[in-house]
């Protein structure tokens, strides 16, 4: 999966759920400190993210995951676990 | 003296300082107001979703409601419908008071509603069904407890005193404002926002409200279903809405010249312990819940200026009501007005929407005409407001509250005196 696509959608989301301005959601973001978000946001966020990526993110995966970034790096290796992505 | 007169010597008085409402009639004072005045009831087809399958299809809707103008973007979206207007009318009730220049650990929140964010937890229960539990939000349960308005105005204003919610039913905003006062007579706060918010105006409410027979059936004229006291009422209209009044320790209000609209001077409550629905036979329940509130008061049903009746336009709540009043006051006692023609029933918001509208009468010298009425059942030997506004000098409202479960509140509230009129 297309990681420009992966952030692409990220943004999106994360205008919709948190209410930020897409011009601040960038792979260095933290969702606590960049984006205000709580872990009920996160939540959300990676709902959506779900819905999007026709994934399913188990609840352990989440733990550790603070920045876009990472996010993106979830999305990318449950969309595609053996490895076929293209991480740059 | 009685202990009832003790009591009253010891206890701070509460002053009404700002009032604020989110209803069907009018989202500020004034348009509130009018409408009350005018007679006009404001129930129409309901516009907020498509209610075609339901067996009613009308209510009465806050249509001129934008929550951002209150809450930002993420606050709103964390918010039901419920708690956004609940907040809404909080705030406009701060903006009414004036400065209060209060501890924020002197002040309290009590918030009454019927069942809280009925509307985000069917749409929750609609993903459950649909698309696995995986998919519902983590934000269900705090936009759906009862206790979520008051928690968001808490919040947003940063008060830190008693903060809690009431959930009576119907009875839910009369409770607030009257449990509201105990707390400033007790001394545990010097200021507290008490009001409530509904919007229950949804598929599910409507369908098991009408399934109770408690709705009015209407179809064809909306505007003229919800009629009080009338010999041709068939039930209630439900409506959404909030109101909020702030009530302050009344040395503190009058020594910072605050416009004082009047006083919480009485507060009754008690449970007809009789029906989960039904009012208890010949209003002995709320009968004896208005002599509570009067007695609270210290004043004799003979002072009554009128009664703002509990008034739902249902066959049972209107006769029962209607003993009641002539157990306390006897036959064609004070002028007896109902709010709920002009807002409709706004459940655990109607208490306190009808305290608002009490203060507004008192403040006019004008008792409100009961929207729709146009000849009172010949069996209740009451005295109703009809037709037109009434000129009443001003005097003490009983304002009546009765929920399912038989839940009963009174309240007694007093008009401002003369000399503390801006």
């Amino acid at each position: 999966m297309d990681r420009a696509t992966v952030l692409e959608q990220l943004t999106e989301v994360a205008v919709d759920v948190l209410g930020v301005d897409p011009s601040v959601v960038s792979e260095k973001s933290s969702f606590k400190d960049d984006l205000d978000a709580d872990s009920l946001d996160l939540v959300e966020v990676v709902m959506a993210l779900e819905e999007r990526f026709s994934i399913s993110v188990p609840e352990d995966k989440l733990d550790g995951i603070t920045t876009v970034g990472e996010a993106v790096d979830l999305v990318i290796g449950i969309a595609a676990p053996n490895g076929s992505s293209d991480p740059a | 003296m009685t202990r009832e007169a003790q009591d009253r010597e010891a206890r701070s008085r509460v002053a009404v300082v700002g009032m604020g409402v989110k209803t069907p009639a009018g989202s500020d004072l004034e348009t509130f107001w009018a409408t009350l005045l005018s007679g006009r009831s404001c129930a129409a087809r309901i516009s907020r979703f498509d209610p075609s399958a339901l067996p009613v299809q009308f209510a009465g809707e806050v249509s001129d409601f934008d929550p951002l103008a209150y809450l930002d973007y993420k606050e709103a979206k964390r918010a039901d419908r419920v708690a956004q207007l609940g907040f809404a009318a909080a705030a406009d009730a701060l903006a009414d008071a004036g400065d209060l220049a209060a501890d924020p650990a002197r002040c309290g929140v009590v918030a009454g509603t019927g069942v809280g964010g009925l509307m985000t937890q069917e749409q929750q229960e609609e993903i459950l069904f649909s698309k696995g539990a995986m998919r519902v939000s983590p934000m269900l349960v705090p936009m759906m407890m009862a206790n979520a308005t008051a928690a968001l105005v808490g919040m947003k204003l940063g008060w830190t005193g008693p903060n809690f919610c009431v959930a009576t039913a119907c009875a839910a905003g009369s409770h607030a404002v009257g449990e509201g006062a105990r707390l400033i007579r007790e001394g545990s706060a010097d200021v507290v926002l008490a009001g409530g918010s509904e919007a229950a105006v949804t598929p599910i409410a409507i369908a098991a409200f009408a399934r109770m027979g408690a709705l009015s059936g209407r179809h064809d004229a909306p505007e003229l279903a919800s009629r009080p006291f009338d010999v041709a009422r068939d039930g209630f209209v439900i409506g959404e809405g909030a109101a909020f009044l702030v009530l302050e320790r009344w040395d503190r209000a009058v020594s910072r010249g605050a416009r004082i609209y009047g006083e919480i001077a009485g507060y009754g409550r008690n449970a007809d312990a009789y029906h989960i629905t039904a009012p208890s036979p010949g209003g002995v329940g709320a009968a004896e819940c208005m002599r509570l509130a009067l007695a609270d008061a210290g004043i004799e049903p003979s002072a009554v200026g009128h009664v703002n009746a509990h008034g739902t336009s249902t066959q049972l709540n209107d006769a029962a009501e209607a003993e009641a009043m002539v157990k306390v006051f006897g036959e064609y006692g004070p002028p007896v007005t109902s709010t709920k023609g002009a807002t409709g029933h706004l459940i655990g918001a109607a208490g306190a929407t009808e305290a608002v509208a009490s203060f507004l009468a008192m403040g006019a010298g004008l008792v409100p005409p009961t929207a729709n009425h146009e000849r009172t059942e010949d069996e209740l030997a009451i005295d109703v407001v009809h037709g037109e506004p009434r000129r009443l000098a001003a005097a003490p409202v009983v304002s009546n509250s009765f929920g399912f479960g038989g839940h009963n509140a009174s309240l007694v509230l007093g008009p401002a005196p003369s000399s503390d009129k801006p």
